[in-house]
C-alpha cells in the first residue's frame, strides 16, 4: 500500500544546523499492515510521517501509495490518501467550527467542494451513529464547537474524521502522547477499534513500548534517520520491552531516549 | 439649536454612513475573523471602488453597473494581495501594504491625474445620496443601504454554509486541519481576500455616491474603522448573537454605532483632525482588552487555566 524507496531529507542544508533527519530510507507496508513505529528523540519518525503526508518536500528518493507516484503532490492532494491524527490534539479539529461542520469537513477530504450545503441532514445523522459508537457523549453535542472539548474527545473525533472516508493509508503521530494515561488508554482503544473496522493501513509513531508491542502486527524501530529493526509475525508477538531494548542497542542506537525508557 | 435638536438632526446621516460602512466592515470582518488575517488593501480598494464608480457613472454608465465594477475592481485587487501572499510568500500584512500603495497611483490614473472628482445627484441617478437623508421619500438612501446589507448579510451566510465556504472557514481556523482534509489552503485564501475587498471596493463604490464625489484618500484608515465596528460588534453581541448571519449584523450594528458615537464626540466640540487619533486608540485599547483579561486571570493563583 505504501512503499518508500530511499527518501531522504536533510533539514537546514549547508549550514551548521544541517540535520540529516532521513537517510536514504526504504520501507514498504503491505495492504492491511498496522506498523507500530518506535525511537529516540531526534530519530526521524515524525519526519518519516510528515515526509508520507507532504508537509514539506523530500530531498531525493520516491514515495508510492496504492501503487502512484505520490512523491511531487502537495499536502493536500496527497490528503485524498491519508487520514492523519497529530501529537498535539488541537492540531487535528477546526476549533471554532461545531463537531458536524468539522466531520463533513473530513468526509469531503479528496472530493470537489461546491456550493451544496456544506452540512446536510443526511450526514448529520450518520454522523450521530458514528459519535454514539465511540462512547464519549459526543452525539448529543454536534453543533458544539470543537474549541470546546477536551483533549481526548478531540483525538478521538480526529480518528472519526481521518477514517470517515476510508483512506489508502492512517498516519498516527503519537496521537495519545498529550493525553493522561486513562484517556490514552481510551483513544488507542478506539484506534484499534476504527483500524480493524475499516481494515487500514496504519503507520504509527508512539513513545509508548507497551503500545508499540501491544499494537499492530509490524514494528519498526528508527535511529539516525533509518529503520534500524523491523519485526513481524511470530518474532513481534513474543517481543517484551527488555527484549526490545537490548535489540534497540543491539542494533547501534546509541541512546535511549529517556521518555523511551520511562513509559 | 441645543445639542440634543442638533443631534437629532444629524442622526440620519450617522445612521446611513455607518451603514455604508458597515459593507466595508464585513468585508473586514471576513478577513481579520474569518481567514484571521489582517489584510490592508482595504484601504486602497475602498477608494479604488469609488474611483472607478464615480468615473463610470460620469461616461454614463448605470449606477447598478458601476457598483458591480467597483465590487470586481476591488475583487482584482484582493486577487492582487493574495498571490502576493500565497504565491510569493510575502507575509499577508506586507501584501496588503504593497497593493494598498500600488492602488494609490492606479487610483489616480482611474481619476483621470485628478485627487478627487466629484458626483452630482442632479446629474446622475444615484443610488444613495447625502441630500435625501432626512428625506421621507424613496429617495433616502437609507433604504436601499438597508437591501443592500439584507442581500450582502443573506448571500455570505449561505456562502459560507456551503461547502466551499466551509473549507474557507477551515483554512482561518486550522490551516494545518485544512489541508490534512485535502483543501487547497492558498486557494482558499485568495477567495477570501477577493471576497473581502470585493465588499469593500463596493462600499466605495456607495460611499462616493453617497457624498456625491470619489477622492484618492477616501480611503485613509479605512482598515482601522472597519476594525472598530468589528470590535464594538463582538463587544456588545458576542454573547448574545452566536449565528453567524447575527454576526454580520452585530457588525453592521458596530459600524452604525460609530459613527453615532463619532456624532456624539463631535458635537462635545472634538476637533475633526483628532479623529483618526481616536478611532486609532479606541480599536487599540479595544484589541488589548481581552490580552490583559487572560494575563491578569493567569496571574491569580488558581484563577485560569494555560490550555483550555
Amino acid at each position: 500500500m505504501l512503499e518508500l524507496r530511499e527518501i531522504s531529507k536533510t533539514f537546514h542544508p549547508g549550514t551548521v544546523n544541517a540535520r540529516r533527519a532521513l537517510d536514504r530510507l526504504s520501507l514498504t507496508l503491505a495492504d492491511g499492515d498496522f506498523v507500530t513505529v518506535i525511537g529516540g528523540n531526534g530519530a526521524g519518525k515524525s519526519t518519516l510521517l510528515n515526509a508520507v503526508a507532504g508537509t514539506f518536500p523530500i530531498d531525493g528518493g520516491q514515495i508510492l501509495l496504492g501503487g502512484q507516484d505520490v512523491t511531487r503532490l502537495p499536502e493536500h492532494r496527497r490528503a485524498a490518501f491519508l487520514g492523519r491524527v497529530f501529537q498535539d490534539p488541537m492540531m487535528g479539529t477546526a476549533p471554532t467550527m461545531q463537531i458536524d461542520e468539522n466531520l463533513a469537513l473530513a468526509a469531503r477530504r479528496g472530493q470537489r467542494r461546491g456550493l451544496k450545503w456544506g452540512v446536510t441532514r443526511v450526514e448529520r445523522e450518520r454522523y450521530r451513529v458514528l459519535l454514539a459508537e465511540l462512547g464519549l457523549g459526543l452525539e448529543a453535542r454536534m453543533r458544539a464547537k470543537t474549541g470546546l472539548l477536551s483533549g481526548g474527545q478531540r483525538q478521538a473525533l480526529t480518528l472519526l474524521m481521518a477514517t470517515l472516508r476510508q483512506p489508502k493509508l492512517l498516519l498516527l503521530d503519537e496521537h495519545t502522547a498529550a493525553l493522561d494515561p486513562k484517556t490514552a488508554e481510551k483513544v488507542l482503544e478506539i484506534t484499534r477499534e476504527l483500524v480493524e473496522k475499516h481494515r487500514l493501513t496504519t503507520l504509527m509513531i508512539t513513545h509508548n513500548m507497551k503500545d508499540a508491542i501491544a499494537c499492530g502486527n509490524r514494528l519498526v524501530m528508527m535511529d539516525g534517520g533509518r529503520i534500524v529493526l523491523d519485526l513481524s509475525g511470530e518474532e513481534k508477538r513474543r517481543l517484551t520491552v527488555s527484549d526490545l531494548l537490548e535489540r534497540f542497542s543491539a542494533a547501534g542506537g546509541k541512546e535511549v531516549g529517556d521518555k523511551l525508557l520511562l513509559s | 439649536m441645543n445639542f440634543f435638536g442638533s443631534l437629532l438632526n444629524a442622526l440620519p446621516g450617522a445612521v446611513a454612513q455607518g451603514m455604508l460602512w458597515g459593507v466595508m466592515a464585513v468585508g473586514v470582518f471576513l478577513t481579520f475573523r474569518i481567514l484571521d488575517v489582517a489584510d490592508l488593501t482595504v484601504d486602497g480598494s475602498l477608494a479604488c471602488g469609488g474611483a472607478v464608480c464615480v468615473m463610470m457613472i460620469r461616461s454614463g454608465a448605470d449606477p447598478w453597473l458601476a457598483l458591480a465594477c467597483a465590487a470586481g475592481a476591488g475583487m482584482l485587487a484582493g486577487l492582487c494581495t493574495g498571490l502576493l501572499h500565497t504565491r510569493c510568500g510575502i507575509p499577508a500584512i506586507l501584501a496588503g501594504i504593497l497593493t494598498q500603495l500600488a492602488l494609490y497611483s492606479v487610483n489616480l490614473r482611474i481619476l483621470d491625474g485628478k485627487a478627487n472628482q466629484p458626483l452630482s445627484v442632479d446629474k446622475y441617478p444615484l443610488l444613495v445620496s447625502q441630500r435625501y437623508v432626512r428625506e421621507l421619500s424613496a429617495h433616502n438612501p437609507i433604504l436601499p443601504a438597508v437591501a443592500i446589507l439584507a442581500l450582502l448579510v443573506g448571500g455570505l451566510y449561505w456562502y459560507f454554509g456551503t461547502e466551499r465556504g466551509c473549507a474557507v472557514r477551515a483554512v482561518g481556523a486550522n490551516a494545518g486541519m485544512a489541508r490534512a482534509q485535502g483543501i487547497d489552503t492558498r486557494r482558499a485564501t485568495v477567495t477570501g481576500l477577493m471576497l473581502s475587498n470585493g465588499l469593500v471596493a463596493g462600499a466605495g463604490a456607495l460611499l462616493a455616491q453617497y457624498q456625491g464625489a470619489a477622492d484618492v484618500n477616501m480611503g485613509r484608515g479605512a482598515i482601522v474603522i472597519g476594525l472598530a465596528a468589528v470590535i464594538i460588534g463582538e463587544v456588545l453581541f458576542s454573547r448574545v448573537f452566536r449565528n453567524f448571519a447575527l454576526k454580520m449584523a452585530s457588525v453592521v450594528i458596530g459600524a452604525i454605532l460609530y459613527y453615532i458615537v463619532l456624532q456624539i464626540v463631535l458635537q462635545m466640540g472634538l476637533n475633526t483632525n483628532d479623529l483618526k487619533l481616536l478611532t486609532a486608540a479606541v480599536v487599540a485599547v479595544f484589541l488589548s482588552v481581552p490580552v490583559w483579561k487572560d494575563r491578569l486571570l493567569q496571574n491569580k493563583p488558581g484563577g485560569g487555566k494555560r490550555h483550555a
